[in-house]
């Protein structure tokens, strides 16, 4: 006679050596890092399409988003759901104004001026932040709708992580339908290929490219006020992320959408699974990872070849 | 809107360049609105680049472009397109990341007017059956009548086109001649390049001569008969 499935699961992981808590524990934290890679290079993926500009501000301005939270409740009393709206609103407007007053002024330029003003303004902003609030951290509360956990069986799960989870899930998936299904995201694709004839068609070009810049960047902040709650909100939280998320997009190839999604995702869980079996190797497996894929497809996985 | 001398578009002292290179060197022509006008002239001579320089998209130009009543030598080519202006441009500019369909309506309508899309679909019906492909997975003639197509949503009335019958097969050429005389009927201004002008004479109006970033020549439809040998001495045939 066959055992019951759940005795068969018990075997397996028996005979892996490692717990089931400590294994879906581990994947559930490599889904929440695999949400904010995927928030964060996707802003970047749509923000290089339209303006072929590495966006190297994203990690400050992920970093501002959980901040501007932090300040709406400290200082005004506005809170979690609201600042979920709020901030990236007040974030995407400042990237509006960093696209009409300086990075309009390098189209004609070569690519690599844009990295290094947008590479100069992330220092700028969190040498700021440090200035103001030091480094030691600031709490966020989860909001209390969320607090609490629910007992799986197999693990507990936090209710806000598995929001977050959810959430970003949902705003990938939105955000990829509006740029692969809809006309507003017609009209994006067809400038990221050729926006001197779409503007020769009458749209105005130059304010789809301010209006996509500022909304790579309200999602930046928006993944930072998801991480408030989970990371202490930190003038750093966003350099240390970025670099991950560089590696991430190089990965997934620059140009795709539904890639850096996937690969966001994915490549969360796989530093995970890596943090159970191999926990020495987790915080290089994403490296090494995008060092196979250079040589072997450097164009990345979802990548079109240039 | 037509000027004093009844023209939709009128031309002066035009010049353009490409950075430091210096390409048209004082066209001069003039479109009356429902003309078909062609611009013949070697490889080379600057026939894109006048198409280029109408529609704005050649950025460095000076001299005086009227159009519809309006200067547009100062505008950006998204100004000069809401005036009515379309382009059908070289290598026809189907996007590959968008559908048929995408491709089809991409064009914002500029004024009220513009031919519908089962019009659209009348005068092309290949398009009908492919609009969920990928844009640029349509054979070369489809494509064309794509990129035609979609500036006749718009309500543009002058509609600028840049070699639409390069490497296409005979059937598909005559077919793009049909729907050019038929939007002639239907009171289009077309402005068009061609290399082949037996299939200009088929629809034009009137042929401007191009060599080396001027107008040479002017030569009626009616006229080009006997125009021939000066003009296969033009056009180096
Ligand atoms: N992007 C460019 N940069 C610099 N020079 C250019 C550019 N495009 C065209 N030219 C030059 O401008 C001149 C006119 O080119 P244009 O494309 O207008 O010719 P054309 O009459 O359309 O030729 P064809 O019949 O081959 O299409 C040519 O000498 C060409 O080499
Ligand atoms: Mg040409």
């Amino acid at each position: 006679m066959a055992p019951p499935p759940a005795e068969k699961v018990r075997t397996m992981f028996e005979l892996l050596g490692i717990p089931p808590q400590a294994l879906f524990g581990q994947l559930l934290l490599g889904l929440i890092n695999g949400s904010f890679y995927a928030l964060l290079s996707l802003g970047l993926a749509v923000i290089f399409g339209l303006l072929n500009i590495i966006n190297f501000a994203h990690g400050a301005q992920y970093m501002m988003g959980a901040f501007v939270a932090w300040m709406l409740l400290n200082y005004i009393g506005i809170g979690y759901w609201w600042a979920l709206i709020l901030s990236p609103l007040i974030v995407g407007a400042t990237g509006v104004i960093i696209e009409r007053l300086m990075i309009s002024r390098l189209y004609k330029l070569d690519h690599l001026y844009g990295l290094l003003l947008t590479f100069g303004l992330a220092l700028i902003i969190q040498g700021l932040f440090r200035d103001q609030y030091g480094i030691s951290g600031l709490p966020y509360q989860i909001p209390s709708q969320l607090a609490g956990g629910q007992n799986l069986g197999f693990m507990f799960l936090p209710n806000y992580r598995g929001w977050v989870v959810v959430a970003s899930l949902v705003i990938c998936l939105s955000t990829w339908y509006v740029i692969e299904r809809t006309r507003l995201g017609a009209y994006l694709r067809a400038a990221t290929e050729n926006p001197t004839l779409v503007g020769a068609f009458g749209v105005n070009v130059p304010r789809m490219i301010t209006l996509t810049y500022g909304f790579g960047v309200a999602l930046a902040a928006l993944a930072g006020v998801l991480a408030a709650p989970i990371y202490s909100v930190n003038p750093n939280m966003g350099a240390d992320l970025i670099i991950v998320v560089f590696a991430v997009v190089v990965i997934g190839g620059m140009g795709s959408i539904m890639g850096a999604i996937i690969t966001g995702f994915g490549l969360g869980l796989v530093e995970g699974l890596t943090r159970v079996f191999y926990p020495e190797a987790s915080s290089v497996v994403i490296f090494v990872i995008m060092a196979i894929v250079l040589l072997v497809k450097p164009a990345g996985l979802f990548g079109r070849e240039a | 809107m037509t000027d004093a001398s009844g023209s939709l578009l009128t031309v002066e002292n035009l010049q353009g360049w490409y950075g430091e290179s210096h390409v048209l060197h004082g066209m001069n022509l003039h479109v009356r609105e429902g003309e078909v006008v062609t611009l013949l002239g070697r490889n080379g001579a600057g026939k894109t680049t006048t198409i280029l320089a109408l529609m704005g998209i050649l950025a460095k130009r000076t001299g005086s472009i009227r159009f519809a009543g309006t200067e547009t030598i100062g505008l950006a080519a998204r100004q000069i397109a809401r005036l009515g202006m379309a382009i059908v441009p070289e290598e026809r500019g189907i996007f590959a990341s968008l559908s048929v369909e995408e491709n089809l309506m991409l064009p914002p309508t500029i004024k009220p007017g513009g031919i519908g899309v089962e019009q659209i679909f009348e005068l092309f019906p290949n398009l009908r059956e492919r609009l969920t492909s990928q844009g640029t997975k349509l054979s070369g003639g489809e494509q064309q009548m794509l990129a035609i197509a979609r500036v006749l949503r718009t309500g543009s009335r002058m509609i600028l086109m840049d070699e639409p019958t390069e490497g296409l097969a005979p059937v598909i050429v005559q077919q793009i001649g049909r729907t050019i005389s038929r939007l002639k009927e239907q009171g289009f201004t077309i402005v068009l390049v061609e290399q082949n002008f037996r299939f200009a004479a088929s629809v034009a109006d009137r042929h401007y001569v191009v060599e080396q970033g001027r107008v040479i020549d002017e030569i009626a439809n009616a006229e080009l008969e006997r125009n021939m040998d000066k003009l296969h001495g033009y056009l180096g045939v």
